[in-house]
């Protein structure tokens, strides 16, 4: 029950990108078609799913404070290093899904192009480590935690991207074509999500 | 006729390149469009020719909607008289009450919202478009009766500018403008627009007789039904302890949104707009089989100690609070919706699911019509998308075997 809320709030109530606006630019740059969005959509969910349990798991066994106890170091905090050990992790696990999709599917890989490496810094994925770090969640917690906010990230950006191809048709002033009409659609939609915004689980 | 005729046909030149009004040609083409039909044809490729042009379309909508608007006007008054203990006042002076306070709102809502549709117009050499009238008329019918005038031209104004004209007007938007108006209100100014004693008049205005009714809360129907002290009581039982009997519901002799109170003057619009095949059968049919499915779940989970909204029957959510408007003018509204016949039952069903679900599970809002349908709204696009997606698929596979 608790891991099914914790799902429904990362997916619906605090999404990481319509409720937090975490990992804001390749959300911009890569929403223009469904196809593409779709593709970096399950790249993201994909990376997330592998990089929270794998970061709670450094963190609940050598970085936090005392961690190290079972090593017989004790009182030893590491806790200073988080960030840089995070983000070595997500861009070795962002290298492995471009290896896979450079194999598998090229025409996603050449689609994506530079936003896939980008990943690697897209503020979603390390705002997930942090945050799981931050709300204390267990192993189980963090992989549902994980897989649900890049759920969440999908559904956000496909979303857009769906609008935009829409907005083709659309007559939008000159001075707001481009990354204008999208920060206003961004704004529009959040407005949309904040139906679930007082849902406690 | 021909009078008027030669009237716009002399004043044309003014207004046309060139001519000393030039700027102004959106309005001379708004009010002359209003006189007369347009002469003008088209002259190359395959056209539909059918008399139900846009124009004719959203005066329908118009028409739908009079009986919503002459019972708020006088369901207005009534209940700010209710409010002050007089339970039984002249259908008179409810008249003149609730024309005093609704009217005021109206009229600010087409002057502001008016004011920056004809801006942009001019502007960016648009139409001006009878979209617009509707929304204008939409927008304060979903307002309580006691809001302020300033708050009312603040909401039709982000409504208008970003909710529609930069996307480029009519018929380009994601959100419906009205919607997305009344969202900005209650987001920005809650405190107006949610909770008790905004619902009715009562105490305020020049018609007011002053006296308060010792205990009286204003409450909504839907916040009856979430009273956290009522905890496993019925619906029914709740309702009745607020005083609330399904007959009122039904007619709508109730606080609420000004326009949303009466399902019955509001079903009377929504027998117009489906038998002129204006509004969608599939998205309003599929708004009520969502709302039954959901509330029907939430009927047979509730616990001894739930909330009385969670054991509400569908009949109780189908009266109550804005269902009907809602699922009959925005729900429908043919920009902002799905527009595949796939895609507008799913549309319209996911948005009846979650109108029951904000309503019941988000303690924050009693009410869920509203951000239902905006969130339906931003997927309405995906929904189309992959309706037509899936028929290509099917198609290209039927051919190559």
């Amino acid at each position: 029950m608790e891991l099914l809320s914790i799902a429904v709030r990362s997916v619906f109530i605090e999404n990481i990108l319509l409720a937090n606006f975490l990992g804001m630019c390749s959300f911009l740059a890569v929403s223009k078609k469904v196809d593409t969005a779709l593709g970096l959509g399950a790249a993201v969910v994909f990376v997330l799913t592998i990089t929270a349990p794998v970061n709670w798991a450094l963190n609940h066994f050598v970085l936090r404070e005392g961690a190290l106890s079972w090593a017989g170091l004790e009182g030893v905090d590491l806790s200073f290093l988080a960030f840089i050990t995070f983000i070595a992790v997500i861009a070795a696990m962002v290298q492995l899904v471009e290896m896979v999709l450079d194999k598998f599917s090229p025409g996603l890989y050449n689609a994506l192009g530079i936003f896939l490496p980008l990943i690697a810094v897209n503020c979603a994925i390390l705002g997930t480590s942090l945050f799981l770090v931050e709300r204390e969640y267990n192993f189980s917690e963090s992989l549902v935690f994980g897989f649900s906010s890049g759920l969440g990230w999908a559904l956000a950006i496909v979303a857009m991207a769906a609008i935009r191809q829409k907005l083709a048709y659309s007559n939008v002033p000159a001075g707001l074509r481009g990354l204008g009409i999208t920060m206003l659609t961004t704004g529009l939609m959040a407005i949309a999500f904040l139906a679930f915004g007082g849902i406690k689980l | 006729m021909s009078k008027l005729e030669a009237f716009f046909h002399k004043h044309e030149p003014t207004f046309k390149d060139g001519g000393k009004l030039e700027w102004a040609y959106p309005l001379f083409e708004l009010v002359e469009t209003f006189m007369l039909t347009p002469s003008t044809r088209t002259t190359s490729g395959a056209h539909v020719r059918d008399p139900m042009d846009l124009k004719r379309m959203m005066t329908m909508v118009i028409y739908a909607l009079v009986p919503a608007i002459l019972f708020a006007w006088y369901n207005v008054g009534l209940q700010g008289y209710r409010g002050e203990g007089v339970m039984d006042p002249s259908a008179w002076d409810a008249i003149v009450r609730g024309g005093w306070h609704m009217l005021p709102i109206i009229i600010t809502s087409y002057a502001a919202g008016g004011l920056a549709e004809m801006i942009f117009a001019v502007v960016r050499k648009h139409e001006i478009n009878e979209g617009f009238l509707v929304t204008g008329i939409l927008y304060p019918l979903t307002l309580p009766p006691s809001i302020p005038l300033w708050m009312v031209a603040m909401g039709i104004f982000f409504g208008v500018i970003i909710g529609k004209e930069v996307f480029g007007g009519v018929g380009m938007n994601i959100l419906n403008p009205a919607l997305t108006a009344r969202a900005f209100v209650f987001f920005t100014y809650p405190t107006a627009i949610s909770g008790t004693g905004v619902w009715d008049v009562a105490g305020k205005g020049m018609f007011s007789s002053g006296g308060t009714v010792e205990g009286y809360t204003g409450a909504t129907p839907l916040l009856a039904v979430s009273d956290e002290a009522l905890r496993g009581s019925t619906a029914v039982e709740a309702l009745s302890q607020y005083g609330f009997e399904f007959n009122d519901l039904l007619m709508g002799l109730i606080p609420g949104s000004m326009g949303e109170t009466s399902a019955l003057a509001i079903a009377l619009g929504a027998a117009v707009l489906l038998i002129t095949g204006i509004g969608s059968w599939r998205i309003m049919s599929g708004v009520v089989i969502g709302m039954v499915a959901m509330s029907l779940t939430f009927n047979m989970v509730a616990g001894p100690e739930a909330l009385p909204s969670m054991t509400m029957s569908p009949l109780y959510h189908l009266v109550i609070g804005s269902f009907m408007f809602g699922t009959v003018f925005m729900a429908t509204d043919p920009v902002s919706a799905a527009s595949t016949t796939t895609g507008r039952w799913i549309y319209g069903i996911l948005i009846g699911l979650l109108i029951v679900i904000i309503r019941v599970a988000n303690p924050a809002y009693p009410e869920g019509v509203m951000l239902a349908i905006l969130f339906m709204n931003v997927f309405a696009p995906l929904i189309d998308h992959y309706v037509v997606e899936g028929k290509v698929k099917r198609r290209l596979a039927r051919h190559a075997a």
